[in-house]
């Protein structure tokens, strides 16, 4: 349970970041809070040759707000978000989420940035990143780009980012100030990966609901929305049955995988109730 | 290739001459002869080897020794006062907070941790802080119950 020998660089400048990741290419990895990475290279299921160590880069931890957007640096730890880093339901949500991402010492550490980046299916802040719809920006010597979740997660473990290109920051949409969002996962022990996680966004107008957004976690390879659930959900007055259909829906929607923490069916069951649950805690307050 | 790293540990600079893989960890015991932080699983599960750094608890089994240097570092070691127990360790001690006490240094320094910035945390959110370490002996009860006591105490 030790790391393989890697070159372990550390710059100090974005710019330098990014020229070493161009220069040793797929050699290369990126140690951001080093809370999924280190573990992997103690098991030596990945052993990068060089270690480009982001932490004493300054400017990209920061979380600012623009008119639309809320902007998070990639560097960003998981413990800012416990308390909502911006007013309204955005900050709310990101709090409900970041309080689910393992424990506090992992949080302490653990970035936003690193957590996308590693895309695993479970992960709270993908699942919110496929909720809302962020951009991920990704730069490189060959210069900036913008990816939206759709298109940034692969599959398990998998992104859109090419080996040279850092992920320097997501851009998550404001939401309404009267938006309705939910957030609820089910883990067999305090501070464990999701199961199953789902969440959700209502925009509420006239006594119907406007747009409506569910995502749910750990069902697939990648964080999904669910469209059925979604129309369900569209134009309709919110209520308890309303919900339930809506779970109904999304349990319909989805293809979960089995593994030892649950089986398919289960976690197809699993979906079903959260997603009614998200719904009516999003009503709730 | 290895590094020079002075290592900050409870006050004393460590000057260490390691590779880039050192764990923080294995540095604090290998290297420096601390091996008051234990190392259960490595891989960020347990908590044993729970270290503050900057004051904040970290799993020093995902670090690298070379990204910590001159960085202020607190282990167990650095918690009693001679032959004075700190208050965490004590209560630890009268409410039977351990058993085999390997997971103990770990628990020692996250209490420590969360009682020195949140003295007045509330139950539930403590549970939530120590859900973070894993002990195989005692089933936690004794845990709450030392470390709710070491609250009273520094609070005075
Ligand atoms: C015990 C334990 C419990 C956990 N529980 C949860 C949980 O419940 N939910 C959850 O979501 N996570 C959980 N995690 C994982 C944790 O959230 C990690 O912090 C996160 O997955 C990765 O972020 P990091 O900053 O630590 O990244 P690192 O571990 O440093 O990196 C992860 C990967 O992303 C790449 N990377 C990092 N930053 C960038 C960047 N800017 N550009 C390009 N590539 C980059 C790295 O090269 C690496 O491949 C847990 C971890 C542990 C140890
Ligand atoms: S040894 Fe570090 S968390 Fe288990
Ligand atoms: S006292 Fe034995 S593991 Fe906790």
């Amino acid at each position: 349970m030790k790391p393989a020998k890697f070159e372990y660089r550390a710059p100090r400048e974005l710019e330098e970041a990014l020229s070493i990741l161009a220069e040793v290419g797929d050699e290369g990895k990126v140690l951001a809070g080093g809370q999924s990475l280190v573990p992997s290279m103690n098991f030596r299921l990945a052993r990068p040759a060089v270690l480009v160590d982001i932490n004493g880069i300054g400017g990209i931890d920061s979380v600012t707000s623009s008119s639309d957007h809320l902007v998070i640096g990639t560097l960003a730890r998981h413990v800012r978000f416990e308390r909502p880093v911006t007013d309204g339901p955005l900050g709310h949500l990101l709090a409900l989420a970041a309080r689910k991402v393992g424990h506090r010492p992992i949080r302490i550490r653990g970035t936003f940035g690193g957590s996308l980046a590693h895309a695993d299916p479970a992960a709270e802040w993908c699942m919110i990143a496929t909720l809302l719809d962020a951009t991920m920006v990704a730069s490189s010597v060959r210069g900036q780009r913008e990816i939206t979740a759709s298109n940034f997660f692969k599959t398990v473990f998998s992104t859109a980012l090419e080996p040279d290109e850092l992920l320097t920051e997501a851009r998550l949409p404001l939401l309404n100030p009267a938006a309705k969002i939910g957030f609820v996962e089910f883990s067999r022990r305090a501070g464990d990966f999701a199961i199953v996680a789902a969440s959700s966004v209502l925009d509420v107008e006239g006594g119907r609901i406007s747009t409506a957004r569910i995502a749910l976690g750990s069902v697939g390879g990648t964080p999904l929305r669910s469209p059925a659930a979604e129309a369900v959900l569209q134009g309709n007055v919110p209520s308890g049955e309303l919900f339930a259909e809506a779970g109904e829906a999304a349990a319909g929607d989805v293809e979960p995988m089995g593994d030892i923490h649950g089986s398919p069916e289960y976690r197809r069951d699993l979906v079903r109730v959260l997603t009614r649950r998200s719904l009516q805690a999003s009503t709730e307050h | 290739m290895k590094h020079q790293v002075t290592l900050n540990i409870n006050g004393s600079e460590h000057e260490i001459f390691v590779e880039a893989r050192k764990t923080l960890a294995d540095a604090i015991r290998e290297e420096c002869g601390l091996t008051g932080t234990h190392l259960g699983c490595e891989h960020g599960v347990c908590g044993a080897c729970t270290v503050l750094m900057d004051g904040q608890p970290v799993r020093s089994c995902l670090m690298f020794a070379v990204q910590c240097n001159g960085v202020p570092l607190r282990t167990v070691e650095g918690l009693a006062d001679g032959d004075d127990l700190h208050p965490v360790q004590k209560a630890f001690w009268e409410h039977h907070g351990l058993q085999c006490g390997f997971c103990t240094p770990g628990f020692l320094m996250l209490a420590t941790s969360v009682l020195e910035q949140e003295p007045d945390i509330d139950d539930e959110a403590l549970r939530e802080v120590l859900s973070s370490n894993l002990c195989r002996c005692t089933g936690y009860q004794n845990i709450l119950i030392a470390v709710k006591a070491a609250a009273e105490e520094m609070r005075g």
